[in-house]
């Protein structure tokens, strides 16, 4: 008796196992196709190759900039620093949002236009929103002799170049 | 008997390319009003019967049918300026000019493209108030208020996107300044700035990619979303007027035959 009614049961039983098993394995391949979709969608979004300037400026000759003045270059956006320790590069891109600073010889501060954050020379931040000093840029002297800055690689602060 | 045009219309009706179109069939009793309604694909979104008292002014402001139509005035403009305006870094910002100076019209195009879109802003939010201030989001409406929040989201998108597309020195900085605070993201800010960019600074690829946000991505979700906004408020019982609530003491005094209007 107890074997006639548990063998129907068994079969019910793994009939149900084989259905659930295929629906596992219908929205498992669903699952797997899905998150294929994502990562099609995410390398299809990411450019591979982008027409954007190269991180490596090319400044010209040291010698044209004198000793005390800070330079914006407004198409790399980058200053050139000459002071008594010697050359110094830093990024204008304002470390709150991206907008562009500006010198301000009479206040001697590089100011930003857009939420006010104010830098001293040395990139360090006086006031205002930003969450950190202005980058130092990496600097050297090309074998032509030209100041060269790769806006993108930074180096620890006050890290002079002497010509 | 002469031809009026009360006649004229009786005869259209009853042509056979008519009824091919609206079965609903003529006549005026309750059911072909009701059928003329739900057999219409654009209509079916609404009830069939509404209450008086629901369409006056007072209930609603007719905040929602205005941002509707602040939206469509931005549709029609919109499709209008794309036929002048390349979205590309060279083109942008003299196809701007040039519709302001040059185009027939483009001036008043490009002008009530801008305002409708400054009113659409404005009265998605007056909508919102007016329906928060009046507990008009309270169940069975809570999803339909959910509905809203991402149309306010999605005008609000569209308005960001559009601010890009005149490719001057305030579009370049607003999404400079914007697509920054993406980046603020933990852990995949830097990514999703990348991927909103196409690059790493506002350039040729930001612009198309604003363009296509703003000429299909978001308009095709806004479509798509305001039609189960609509189909909502059929759904969720009609729109929200306190005194036609049940359970409300003046809904229970007043007989209900009288508070109906055919549409």
């Amino acid at each position: 008796m107890t074997t006639t009614t548990q063998a129907p049961l068994t079969q019910e039983g793994s009939a149900l196992d084989r259905r659930e098993f295929f629906t596992k394995l219908g929205l498992g391949s669903l699952g797997v196709a899905a998150v294929g979709t994502l990562a099609f969608y995410y390398q299809f979004l990411s450019p591979n190759v982008l027409f954007e300037p190269s991180p490596i400026v090319n400044s010209g000759k040291p010698e044209n900039y004198p000793l005390g003045s800070v330079t914006l270059d407004v198409n790399s956006a980058i200053y050139l620093i000459h002071i008594a320790e010697g050359y110094f590069s830093l990024s204008a891109i304002c470390t709150h949002l991206g907008c562009m600073t500006a010198w301000k010889p009479e206040e001697n501060m590089i100011a930003c236009p857009c939420h006010g954050s104010r830098f001293s020379e040395e990139g360090q931040k006086m006031a205002g929103p930003a969450p950190k000093p202005l980058p130092w840029l990496k600097t050297w002297i090309s074998d032509d002799g030209d100041l060269m800055v790769d806006r993108s690689v930074t180096i620890p602060q006050l890290q002079f170049l002497r010509v | 008997m002469p031809t009026t045009t009360e006649t004229y219309f009786e005869k259209l009706e009853r042509t056979r390319v008519w009824r091919s179109i609206f079965r609903s069939g003529t006549g005026n009793s309750t059911l072909h009003n009701a059928l003329a309604i739900q057999q219409n694909v654009f209509l079916h979104l609404f009830p069939t019967k509404v209450r008086k008292r629901m369409l006056s002014l007072g209930s609603t402001w007719y905040l929602g049918t205005l941002t509707l139509g602040t939206f469509l005035v931005l549709v029609v403009t919109g499709i209008l300026l794309m036929l002048y305006y390349h979205p590309s870094v060279p083109q942008a910002y003299s196809d701007v000019k040039d519709l302001r100076f040059v185009v027939s019209s483009g001036l008043f195009l490009r002008n009530l493209h801008r305002w409708s879109a400054h009113a659409m802003v404005f009265l998605a939010f007056a909508h919102m108030f007016r329906v928060f201030y009046r507990g008009a989001y309270r169940a069975p409406r809570e999803f339909n208020w959910v509905v809203g929040v991402v149309l306010l989201l999605v005008t609000l998108l569209l308005s960001y996107t559009g601010y890009l597309l005149p490719w001057d020195q305030l579009a370049y900085w607003a999404i400079t300044v914007g697509t920054n605070i993406s980046s603020a993201v933990p852990l995949i800010g830097d990514k999703i700035h990348f991927l909103l960019l196409g690059g790493n600074q506002v350039n040729a690829n930001a612009l198309l990619r604003f363009y296509v946000l703003h000429c299909v991505i978001l308009p095709l979700t806004a479509v798509v979303f305001l039609a189960v906004h609509f189909w909502r408020i059929r759904k969720d019982g009609g729109l929200y007027v306190r005194e036609s609530e049940p359970g409300t003491a003046s809904a229970q005094s007043k007989p209900s035959s009288e508070e109906h209007k055919q549409l």
